[in-house]
């Protein structure tokens, strides 16, 4: 689809537009810094968009961009059918909703009272207390901010962004430092609000996480988009999907593995080697008698499936990275 | 439901004065630390004038004749010392006044005891000076004098007149310049340098809301900030507010409000705390010393006066003593009141133009 075509659909019926934010073009340079270079974008209402990448990727910046925090040097943002300067962000404000990375909210109002506030900043949305139980915080009502775990205080920052029952949710690493438990609670949260039929663009460096939430992900590395599509596509494009992991006492060389029926690729790692293969069924035993045949003993063997991670990994740390 | 979610400039106003109150060091920076510095520096300047003068007279021959002379007048307090205590005393400001009695002389005269007398003294103290009158009077008037014209005392306590009555509207001045800049200032660069104003950028908050909120906590706040002072100096040293208590409210908001305005200025574009502590001080200090908290600005030369009058702080200052100590209405201060409405309005349109919310 063009950009115009999109353009005269947002106007002639902006509810029906199956489109919550389409960028195109988008780039930001700070000095020599290429943070966002070149990107385009197309999350679909109702979906969880899910951004991947290291630190550095430039996945702040665009999320920025597409939040109308920051300007971008070139090219558009559509959002809910409207362009960021162009006389509607006040109405696309009441309808989006940010959780940044680093916000640390006033410490000392409580929770109750941060809540209060967000809320009176939006001309609709939900009661003080419905947010209060989305975010999972009617124990903590009373508290004041500072004195809050860093758990509890994601869930509020989420809670602010919820007042408001955004049709657009920005997360942006909502639960890196989080332990596992209160991880999943951040995790439900987030889950109610889709079920609601909200739409997310989440930031994150957790596969598992964006493997959780998202219906679709994209992978970013020096502010461009190196891959995009479902968990499971990425996952395909790999072109295998299953890992097999292992140390070996003894000779095996690397060459001796890859000619190995159904191995995509071999990887060297500490005193063993990482196998990526089509099917287990069809290298497993292959591995199994090539090892007896060469007279080498392996150890601490493990399959699993191959996840967004090894995509990550295999892009990030593969030649991806190298190239530049 | 009676806990229903309120305008925002309501709830914005509501959240920065819960915030100030539950700052114990900010209670103590505007409530209890002008107090003591009021009570202090009352006590320290309080006038003398009404106590009596201590007058020492050198031990010698005929000093206890000196010494009977002086005891009647109800004004002095004769002691009678060695030269070399009175000298120490009189150095320490214990005595205001030396008695010598000028031996060389005496021996001259024979018989008459008491006929050339030395008034050591320090001439820059006025209590001295006033010390040497009633200490001559008293003599004289011992020893027969007539009085060619009859002199009645009728004393009476000016208002308005004495240290303390020019201390306390500049403490007040003080306290609303400190607390508009620290408060607005400090607090803006703070949910800078914490994310939140991006984070409020992100709502469709009112930008100019954010602001009046702060305004309006800080004029909420002057209520109990200028109340205090005025309350205590009415209490402890019977300061008395001569003006209407209205036009003491309109100069104390003005003034808040440009120094609220000048903190606004000063966190437009900082980054750290740092580096706006550093500008704050850089614009109070002077402040505190040419604008007249503590003294008048009337002893700098004359040439800088308009520019010390420039200063919002001498503008608010002057008001502040215009109407609590002079009694004088709101058009007669018409042009400090224009000061600082030019520093607030500068100051607010210059921020709100280069602020910045990330």
């Amino acid at each position: 689809m063009t950009l115009n075509k999109k353009e005269e659909i947002s106007r002639k019926q902006v509810e029906s537009n199956p489109s919550a934010i389409v960028c195109s073009g988008v780039r930001k340079y700070f000095q020599e810094v290429r943070a966002v270079d070149g990107v385009d974008l197309e999350v679909r209402k109702g979906e969880c968009f899910g951004l991947l990448g290291p630190n550095g990727a430039g996945k702040t910046t665009l999320v920025e961009i597409i939040e109308g925090l920051t300007k971008p040097d070139a090219g558009s943002v559509e959002i809910l059918g409207y362009f960021w300067g162009t006389g509607n962000d006040h109405a696309i404000r009441e309808r989006i909703a940010v959780q940044l990375q680093e916000t640390q909210l006033a410490d000392k109002l409580t929770v109750e009272e941060t809540i209060r506030l967000f809320r009176s900043f939006f001309s609709r949305g939900h009661s003080v207390e419905e947010v209060i139980i989305l975010g999972d915080l009617e124990e903590k009502r009373r508290e004041r901010v500072h004195k809050l775990s860093g758990g509890t205080k994601q869930r509020l920052a989420l809670a602010c962004a919820l007042v408001s029952d955004p049709e657009i949710l920005f997360l942006d690493e909502p639960t890196t430092g989080l332990d596992p438990q209160a991880r999943a609670k951040v995790w439900d949260a987030i889950e109610g609000f889709k079920l609601r039929g909200g739409t997310v663009v989440l930031t994150t460096h957790y596969m598992e996480e964006a493997a959780r939430l998202c219906e679709r992900v994209a992978i970013m590395d020096h502010g461009r988009f190196f891959a995009i599509g479902t968990p499971a596509e990425l996952v395909a494009s790999l072109g295998a999907r299953d890992i097999i992991e292992f140390n070996v006492h003894g000779n095996l060389e690397a060459d001796i593995l890859k000619d190995l029926p159904g191995v995509k690729a071999v990887e060297r790692k500490n005193e063993g080697y990482i196998l990526k293969v089509l099917s287990l069924d069809v290298s497993l035993p292959a591995l199994l008698s090539a090892v007896e045949q060469h007279q080498a003993k392996i150890g601490h063997l493990l399959t699993r499936q191959a996840t967004l991670e090894d995509v990550f990994m295999s892009m990030a740390g593969g030649s991806l990275s190298d190239e530049r | 439901m009676k806990d229903k979610v309120m305008h925002p400039l309501v709830e914005l106003t509501i959240a920065r004065i819960k915030e100030s109150v539950r700052e114990p060091e900010m209670l103590f920076w505007v409530f209890v630390f002008p107090i003591l510095l009021a009570v202090a520096l009352g006590i320290a300047f309080r006038e003398s004038s009404a106590d009596t003068f201590r007058i020492a007279v050198e031990e010698s021959t005929g000093s206890k004749g000196v010494m009977k002379l002086l005891l009647p007048s109800e004004d002095i307090e004769p002691v009678m010392l060695t030269s070399e205590e009175a000298e120490e005393q009189l150095r320490k400001g214990k005595i205001d006044l030396i008695i010598g009695i000028d031996q060389i002389y005496n021996v001259r005269q024979e018989g008459d005891a008491l006929t050339a007398l030395v008034f050591t003294y320090d001439e820059t103290r006025s209590n001295s000076m006033a010390a040497r009158m009633t200490g001559q009077d008293a003599i004289e008037r011992g020893l027969g004098r007539k009085d060619i014209v009859s002199i009645r005392d009728n004393r009476v306590e000016t208002p308005g007149s004495r240290y303390i009555d020019f201390l306390i509207p500049g403490l007040i001045g003080m306290n609303l310049m400190g607390s508009g800049m620290w408060g607005v200032g400090f607090a803006l660069v703070l949910a800078r340098t914490r994310k939140l104003l991006k984070r409020l950028a992100a709502t469709p908050m009112r930008r100019s809301h954010y602001f009046l909120g702060f305004m309006l906590s800080r004029m909420l706040f002057l209520i109990p900030e200028v109340a205090i002072l005025v309350v205590l100096g009415r209490i402890i040293f019977n300061v008395r507010v001569s003006g209407s208590a209205l036009d003491l409210v309109i100069v104390s908001i003005l003034g808040s409000m440009t120094f609220a305005g000048l903190g606004m200025l000063v966190a437009a574009r900082s980054r750290t705390i740092e580096g706006a502590s550093g500008w704050m001080n850089f614009i109070m200090m002077p402040m505190y010393i040419l604008s007249g908290c503590f003294f008048s600005y009337e002893r700098f030369p004359e040439f800088s006066f308009p520019f010390i009058r420039a200063l919002p702080l001498t503008a608010l200052n002057d008001a502040l003593r215009a109407v609590i100590n002079d009694g004088r209405p709101l058009y007669a201060i018409w042009l400090e009141l224009s000061v600082m409405s030019v520093w607030l309005i500068l100051s607010v349109v210059v921020s709100l133009k280069i602020f910045r919310w990330q």
